[in-house]
């Protein structure tokens, strides 16, 4: 497979190496990130995807060094562009925050600063990276306003954020996350708080990121079906560990564990009739002081067994991996079977 | 903006009216208010009483007083004091009004000014050493009586310390006006107003830390550090400006309230002639009209004071329309 080997040659864009993220609180040690390995390579977009508190967030805080809680134990290497990111100073992240690695958040509203215009809020972090004067910077704030298909871009660079409409106002935070040309942007539920129609709007914007400026994007979220419109490669993840990692032809075909099979189960179907409630997962997700020694998800699992009470590692087989006890066989029988069951 | 102008006129009109109908019946209508007693003395026969009723109008019916006291204060500019007779009232509060203007505005720099840098040099050193002494000192000066601290002030630099380096700058005790010698002006005022400015620095201080430490949790605040901006501008630009909506607020209540007469233990401890003073002085007497203007002056900068503090936050805040 020289295909293979070339890409494993290439240094990827960015390589997390047992990244492992703790707090420090009252009841002990918290671990909210557990031993985490991925890579993303250039001109792919990587999906997150988890329930809340599944340590998705996060990690990808870490990565931009992000996490500013005094109790924070971060370990693990994180290599951008080979450049060890872990333990760099605030001032040497700093230049790789928002001109090499850029981020949207979840809700455009908030994470706009109130007071000033969306150009000014572009032209600051144009400025910050670049030696441009005010004129340059306020045009190309009008250009990416443009770009991001914002009409009226002229006019909306001096709107306030409160004056935009939702879907607007995360076209804007994106057209502000792309003003230094990042090569790997981390969108952190960013179509969760806007309306269907505007969701897939935004994905679509996403898309052509990586078609026109051939950037990587790591998108987190815990819907499926934004995994499914955008992504090339999903990891899931449960308890602050990877329990898959699946390439996204895979997640829909032949997904491996079974904390996937529930996240499946519970999209509604688009054809055949409407099941009268969604089927849930039973239980709740554990608590991170207090996780099972084995697997994580074992106390939710329908198809546990003795083994189970050990860890299970994430062993993968031509780029499919997942962390579960069952044999490949096993996976594809108990996956069969659930799918009749859900027919 | 000039609906605005018109809105805030009328508010004030208002606001002016009431306070000045409760004030008067406070003084003219409750039980055992009878101000011709008080004018008359003590021990005053019933003919000298009814003399001195006859004499200030105080026998006529009540809205005939009042109309009669509003005419000469508003429109006729010649009410008289009750105690001082023939003293006029309004030139007596033109005169003490620039003394507490000057007081309080220099004051407010200082406030003003200490405060921000204290909460913001407070959070920038958030759970250090500096951060903590600072916030023990705002509590120290929240605690310090002015009256009593004005009394140490004066006693170090007029009394035990006066003829040392330190403090034989320090003129007498009273008032200079600006437009007479603004060099004595500023050096008769600058220990009066850090004086009256110690409580709200401190208050301040730790009420801007307060909101400063919130604003720093917000998500704006996490997306400015995404987008690799420093620390400090973080802080300066996008928190401080968010956080000032509360400090604005204060400030327009504590400084219409101070400018309004709220300084008194502050201008009877440094001798300034000012409108608390006036306005102790007429209570004590129960010089009516004088009270009445000098409470019709504060609420005007009662008023005035919150437009400006609206108008600022229309400034600060574009989320908030001037309409």
């Amino acid at each position: 497979m020289p295909e293979a080997l070339e890409s494993r040659l290439e240094v990827p864009l960015l390589e997390v190496r047992d990244l492992r993220v703790s707090f420090r609180t009252e009841r002990g040690l918290l671990l909210a990130v557990d031993t985490i390995s991925f890579r993303v390579d250039t001109r792919e977009i990587v999906g997150v995807v988890g329930e809340s508190g599944s340590g998705k967030t996060v990690s990808l805080m870490s990565v931009m060094g992000l996490i500013t809680d005094p109790n924070a134990v971060i370990g693990g290497s994180i290599l951008y562009k080979g450049r060890e990111l872990v333990g760099l100073s605030q001032r040497q992240l700093r230049s790789v925050r928002g001109s090499e690695i850029a981020m949207i958040f979840q809700d455009p509203m908030t994470a706009l600063t109130p007071v000033y215009t969306i150009g000014w809020q572009i032209e600051e972090q144009i400025r910050a990276h670049l030696d441009l004067p005010r004129s340059k910077a306020r045009r190309r704030a009008i250009e990416l306003l443009g770009e991001v298909g914002i009409p009226d871009p002229a006019s909306t660079v001096d709107r306030f954020p409160h004056e935009l409409s939702g879907g607007m106002r995360q076209r804007a935070f994106i057209a502000m996350a792309l003003s230094c040309n990042p090569s790997l942007l981390i969108a952190d539920e960013p179509t969760t708080a806007l309306d269907v129609t505007v969701q897939a709007q935004i994905l679509e914007l996403l898309e052509k990121l990586r078609r026109d400026f051939g950037s990587s994007i790591i998108i987190v979220t815990h819907d499926l079906g934004v995994v499914a419109e955008i992504a090339d490669r999903v990891m899931v993840m449960y308890a602050g560990r990877i329990v898959e990692r699946v390439s996204k032809r895979d997640i829909f075909t032949r997904p491996w564990h079974p904390y996937t099979w529930a996240l499946h189960d519970s999209i509604p179907p688009l054809e055949g009739d409407k099941p009268h409630r969604l089927p849930s997962i039973p239980g709740s997700p554990p608590s991170l002081t207090s996780l099972p020694p084995g697997c994580a998800f074992a106390p939710r699992c329908r198809y546990r067994f003795a083994k189970c009470a050990e860890r299970p590692a994430l062993e993968s087989e031509e780029g499919h991996a997942a962390a579960c006890h069952l044999s490949v066989d096993e996976r594809a029988r108990f996956y069969a079977t659930r799918r009749q069951e859900q027919a | 903006m000039a609906s605005l102008l018109v809105r805030r006129t009328a508010q004030m009109l208002f606001v002016m009216a009431g306070i000045s109908i409760l004030v008067f019946l406070i003084f003219f209508a409750t039980p055992g208010s009878d101000p011709a007693s008080r004018i008359a003395g003590r021990n005053a026969s019933p003919e000298v009483l009814a003399a001195v009723r006859h004499d200030f109008g105080l026998d006529r019916p009540l809205p005939v007083q009042y109309a009669l006291m509003m005419q000469r204060l508003f429109i006729t500019h010649d009410l008289t004091s009750f105690v001082n007779r023939g003293q006029q009232v309004i030139p007596e509060v033109i005169e003490a009004a620039p003394v507490t203007l000057s007081l309080v505005l220099g004051a407010a720099v200082f406030w003003v000014v200490g405060s921000i840098g204290i909460g913001v040099l407070a959070v920038a050193t958030r759970d250090s050493v500096i951060d903590r002494l600072l916030m023990a000192a705002g509590l120290i000066g929240i605690s310090m009586p002015v009256y009593w601290l004005g009394e140490i002030v004066n006693l170090v630099t007029q009394s035990r310390f006066h003829d040392t380096w330190l403090f034989s700058w320090v003129p007498p005790l009273g008032y200079t006006a600006f437009t007479e010698d603004p060099w004595l002006w500023f050096k008769t005022l600058l220990l009066p107003w850090i004086t009256l400015a110690i409580l709200y620095i401190g208050l301040y201080g730790r009420v801007l830390r307060a909101n400063l430490v919130e604003a720093m949790q917000e998500d704006y605040v996490r997306t400015a550090r995404a987008k690799g901006l420093s620390e400090s501008r973080i802080l300066l630009r996008h928190a401080l400006r968010t956080s000032l909506i509360a400090f604005v607020t204060l400030f327009g209540l504590d400084f219409g309230a101070l400018v309004g007469g709220g300084a008194l233990l502050t201008e009877v401890v440094f001798g300034l002639q000012g409108v608390g003073k006036l306005t102790y002085d007429a209570l004590r007497n129960l010089d009516l009209p004088v009270i009445m203007a000098t409470v019709m002056y504060a609420s005007f900068f009662v008023v005035f004071a919150n437009a400006l503090v609206d108008i600022a936050y229309a400034t600060l805040d574009p989320r908030v329309r001037l309409a």
